[in-house]
């Protein structure tokens, strides 16, 4: 499986993607400029985190409109996994591949520690080798992950079984009903704040996210089996 | 030429962490009766003659770009400037 970890000016966790898919799974990957014309050869799109474009404007705002962004939306559209990972999150709000958007943190604060994450829906090819309600530790780094939408879209991600993450216990930066990961209707497009891809070696301080990265894989060979 | 001023700032049903925490500050340097304090973005555009519809030209900005609807609203006032 292939995938296209995207650089953006400001991209900073794109080498974590890139180490995570490579080196712990042993799956092709290769880096993306945002100038790309084409994400054809590549069966996912990973979105890193970090200040894209310095977050100037807003979160997000200007990676939006960067090229490789119709491709990504080409991508959606054709059912591929797309995985934006913090900023990558926003940029997918931004985008509005992904209905809500991103407030300051509640306590103006840029919190980077590890949270406990709880499992909401793990029937999504994200999260499908993690238990419904089960617990895990995965490291959150932003100043602004305070995400917000409005009642009915609220109502709608919950009616959809939307929302994949919510902080368990304490919640880092205020976010709307304890969210800190939603995906899109199809099921193929995940946001999430916290950092599967600095949780994937115990040496390193845990291995909690290497099961988001399996599950990709696991769901994509089972379809292409089938296919074949 | 035209210059814009555009204003950004949070809808009133999103609450405001930084308004609220500058609120606070206020109350402690001692001055009363500030019941809120909103925090925005300020911005100056300036466009040229060949920009037909003006307020169309930044409504399609501000709706597109400048502002996060989902989150913010936005106003702007256009003025003429007439070279000398």
């Amino acid at each position: 499986m292939k995938f296209a970890v995207i650089v953006f000016p400001g991209s900073n966790c794109d080498i974590d993607m890139y180490h995570a898919v490579k080196d712990e799974l042993g799956e092709e990957a290769e880096y993306v400029w945002h100038d790309a014309e084409s994400l054809e050869d590549y069966d996912a799109v990973l979105l890193p985190g970090g200040f894209s474009y310095g977050d100037y404007l807003r979160s997000g705002a200007i990676a939006q409109f960067s090229n490789v962004m119709k491709e990504v939306v080409k991508a959606a559209e054709a059912g591929k996994p797309v995985l934006g990972v913090c900023n990558g999150f926003q940029i997918l709000l931004e985008a509005g591949l992904l209905p809500g958007a991103m407030r300051r943190n509640d306590s103006l604060k840029f919190i980077c520690k590890q949270v406990e994450l709880k499992i909401e829906n793990n029937e999504t090819m994200f999260s499908a080798g993690y238990r419904k309600g089960e617990v895990i530790t995965i490291p959150v780094a932003h100043g602004e992950g305070n995400y917000y939408c409005d009642d009915q879209t609220l109502a709608k991600l919950k009616k959809n079984n939307q929302i994949v993450f919510t902080y368990n216990g304490e919640n880092p930066n205020g976010s709307l009903e304890n969210i800190a990961g939603i995906i899109n209707e199809r099921g193929n497009v995940l946001g999430m704040m916290p950092h599967p891809e600095r949780a994937v070696d115990t040496l390193l301080g845990g291995a909690d996210g290497l099961q988001l990265f399996r599950s990709i894989v696991k769901q994509w060979r089972e379809a292409n089996a089938v296919n074949a | 030429m035209y210059k814009v001023k555009v204003y950004i700032t949070l809808r009133e049903s999103v609450l405001d962490p930084q308004g609220t925490a500058v609120k606070r500050a206020l109350a402690t340097h001692g001055y009363e009766g500030i019941q809120e304090v909103r925090i925005g973005k300020y911005m100056e555009l300036t466009l040229d003659e060949s920009v037909k519809d003006v307020d169309a030209a930044v409504k399609e900005m501000c709706e597109r770009l400048l502002a996060n609807t989902v989150i913010e609203d936005y106003r702007y006032e256009v003025e003429e400037v007439v070279a000398q």
